[in-house]
């Protein structure tokens, strides 16, 4: 039986195994739960992952959200996403406080500094690996130039232009340009 | 008061960051220039701590963010905020899953969302860049262009740059030789 408890210890389990989040916790996904607990299969698995991916919120929340709705309904959904939360949370927490009690060390500092240097670099390949799937055409490369100069030279703009309005405005953008070109190739078949 | 400020933005930040952990990143910004609550270096360093331990980056960052603004419970109530939103939705979107894949409509708000969602995430890793490549303080004091720029910083990142091309090792192991060089060069 797949008891709320079993929901809650699985979840709790994967939480604290997956790092970076993301497709990274795809393969963990399957060993628990397809191959160990016969809960989901693959295909429901990269559905999930391709929603989650589409949709508000961090992924991996959201395909918690998803085998706990399938399981147990909407006590099982809210049971493995706090499960998946727990582990994380805990560990944040007490890092959290031990960085507080030693961050004004100047050792801690000049490795923070190093760190920083690293971090940026991992934001660039972010970009790079996402770069392929999101700019597919001159529309998608103007967006990014027009909502990348808004969001970063926000603090000069005599307006602030909020992150969530950009997001909202996007999306529409994307809906009317998709639907123009879709009446556009319509019309070219018709002739 | 700041705690239920605190629930409101990170109920925001779920609502609207989609595409993953990342994406957190230009609400994360905003929220420090208009709260100060936690400054641009602070994300810079929880992005680093995130990409170090188990879990999803955004979630990490609700996590550390809360706790640096109210303590434990701060913690746990901005990670909570931050998750429902994505639980709500999928609940309702679990219940219509195979019309949702196919529509039109969802189709073509992607087509938007995913080069924005990239945008502020490259406006995120400028930010980023201001804190850890340039020294503004020297620079407005000297007015030397050469000043502007930490090179023993902008060279580290070169060279990760091209190792982490080239050995695909976990980001983990360069973050904590990136610490290691920062100690040594006193960086």
């Amino acid at each position: 039986m797949k008891s709320l408890l079993e929901l809650y210890l699985t979840f709790l389990k994967i939480g604290c195994v997956t790092f970076g989040g993301g497709y990274a916790m795809l393969p963990i996904l399957e060993r628990e739960l397809v191959e160990k607990k016969k809960w989901t299969n693959m295909n429901e698995l990269r559905d999930y992952f391709s929603i989650g991916q589409c949709t508000p919120g961090i992924i991996a929340l959201n395909v918690s959200t998803f085998i706990g709705e399938k399981c147990g309904g909407i006590p099982g959904a809210l049971l493995a996403t706090t499960g998946f939360l727990t582990g994380p949370i805990v560990i944040i927490l007490f890092i959290a406080a031990l960085l507080t009690n030693f961050a004004n060390l100047e050792i801690i500092q000049h490795a923070f500094a190093g760190i920083r240097v690293c971090v940026c670099v991992l934001i660039v390949q972010a970009v790079v690996r996402l770069w392929k799937s999101s700019i597919v055409d001159r529309f998608t490369f103007i967006l990014y130039l027009l909502i990348f100069l808004l969001n970063a030279f926000s603090g000069i703009l005599p307006v602030h232009v909020s992150p969530a309005i950009l997001v909202l405005a996007a999306g529409a953008t994307g809906i009317l340009v998709s639907y123009i070109k879709a009446k556009q190739t319509h019309a070219q078949k018709m002739e | 008061m700041t705690l239920f400020k605190l629930i409101i933005a990170f109920f925001k930040t779920g609502l609207f960051s989609i595409g993953g952990g990342l994406a957190t990143l230009p609400f994360l910004y905003e929220m420090s220039d208009q709260t100060g609550w936690f400054s641009h270096s602070d994300i810079a360093d929880m992005i680093a701590i995130s990409e170090s331990t188990p879990g999803a980056i955004g979630i990490n960052m609700s996590t550390y963010a809360g706790f640096k603004t109210y303590g434990v419970l701060g913690g746990v109530m901005a990670t909570m905020s931050l998750a429902l939103p994505s639980i709500i939705i999928i609940l309702i979107i679990a219940h219509f899953l195979k019309k949702f894949r196919d529509n039109r409509f969802v189709e073509g708000a992607f087509y938007g969302l995913r080069p924005a969602s990239i945008a502020m995430i490259t406006a995120a890793g400028m930010n980023v860049a201001k804190v850890s490549l340039l020294n503004l303080t020297q620079y407005n004091l000297t007015g030397r262009l050469g000043d502007l720029f930490i090179w023993k910083a902008i060279l580290l990142g070169i060279l990760i740059f091209i190792a982490q091309r080239k050995l695909k090792w976990s980001p983990i192991v360069f973050l904590l030789l990136s610490a290691i060089v920062g100690v040594v060069l006193k960086f």
